[in-house]
């Protein structure tokens, strides 16, 4: 039988105690925490600072904002070469991005991830930096496959660009020639590591735990 | 029109005075290049090849450049290849775009390529590189991977 404790008084009394403010907010998550299968609302209550000396509560906006983005990145559907096949699996049923929030949509205007999935050649590279120019900020680039990341065995061609990261710039490199749905649903996870650490600034933050 | 291809090879003969070597159904012609339009209307014409099947070029280095294309009669399965050299320096070969419409795209890919400029076809402009590509024929031997594209 769950025994049911009284709740506090909303300012707790004694607030201007720092002490008794801490003993508040660690019996406030508690509670919060008591779904354990949550651990992104005790994240968020982590976050959340409570003011002395009224009902104002702040939290820092760049955590509630970045646990959004991160958890509904749209990419746009964007398949240049044989990787798109491997891409196109990773979203459809068996491996399922889109319990990660993912939905592969059709307009650049709604989305905010374009995952690069194959060769970009010198003749493409201008529309493919069209559409990302055509992507609202905060936008996120993946590159997929060897060809995206440095050309990979048309590097030295006459018609390939030599990575994408020459046209735009790119947030996580996924290696694989061409990847398996596994390699790029880690690299998407990367990037969501990456994105909860994105600053409003605009500055795209390496963590460790990115890099790792 | 039916036609078999030892009398395609024949006809050949009779019309341009060249032997051509036949392996199977496929008739080769080596043609001088001041020839090389005739050719292709006796074998539209006599040989009945309508499909115009590949057009291509060949880099010999200092022998120059080397024109190849084939041409098919698809009634009587004959397939006839025609080649001519243009020779050393030369880049200038004549068009067949009055004789097979298809001609047009493989040509322009060929000029696109090697820089054979085919004389009197209609629209010479690169097809697979883009308009704005600066200078230079990526199929040449001479070609040289040159820094000058902005995304290197």
């Amino acid at each position: 039988m769950e025994v049911k404790r009284p709740l506090p008084q909303v300012p707790p009394p004694g607030w201007s105690d720092v002490k008794d403010l801490q003993e508040w907010e660690k019996y406030h998550q508690t509670r919060a925490g008591d779904d354990k299968t949550s651990n992104t609302l005790a994240s968020i209550a982590d976050a959340i600072h409570h003011m002395p000396g009224g009902w104002i509560v702040t939290t820092s906006t760049d955590k509630i904002f970045n646990w959004a983005r991160k958890s509904s990145l749209w990419p746009v559907t964007f398949g240049l070469a044989c990787c798109a096949i491997e891409m196109m699996a990773t979203f459809a049923s068996r491996f399922d991005v889109e319990r990660f929030g993912m939905v592969p949509w059709a307009s650049p205007r709604h989305s905010d991830l374009m995952i690069v999935s194959g060769t970009v050649t010198i003749k493409m590279a201008p529309m493919l930096k069209r559409i990302y120019d055509q992507m609202p900020d905060p936008k996120w680039v993946v590159s997929m496959g060897s060809c995206a990341n440095s050309g990979g065995p048309f590097r030295h061609g006459y018609h390939v660009v030599k990575g994408v990261d020459r046209v735009v710039p790119v947030d996580v490199y996924v290696p694989g020639c061409p990847p398996t749905p596994d390699s790029l649903m880690y690299g998407l996870l990367k990037l969501q590591e990456q994105v909860a650490e994105f600053q409003k600034t605009g500055t795209r933050v390496v963590t460790p735990a990115a890099t790792s | 029109m039916k036609i078999a291809f030892d009398v395609a090879a024949a006809r050949l003969e009779q019309h341009l005075g060249l032997t051509p070597t036949v392996a199977g159904a496929l008739v080769t012609l080596d043609v001088p290049v001041d020839r090389w339009h005739a050719a292709a209307r006796i074998a539209h014409d006599a040989i009945g090849c309508l499909y115009f099947s590949w057009l291509s070029a060949i880099d010999w280095k200092e022998q120059g450049f080397e024109v190849v294309c084939r041409v098919e009669n698809l009634e009587s399965r004959v397939a006839l290849m025609l080649r001519t050299k243009l020779g050393a320096g030369n880049v200038h070969c004549p068009t067949l775009t009055d004789v097979w419409k298809g001609a047009d795209w493989m040509e322009r890919e060929c000029y696109d390529m090697f820089g054979v400029v085919f004389d009197g076809h209609p629209d010479l402009r690169r097809i697979l590189l883009g308009q704005d590509w600066p200078a230079g024929h990526p199929l040449r031997k001479d070609f040289v991977d040159a820094d000058y594209s902005p995304y290197r």
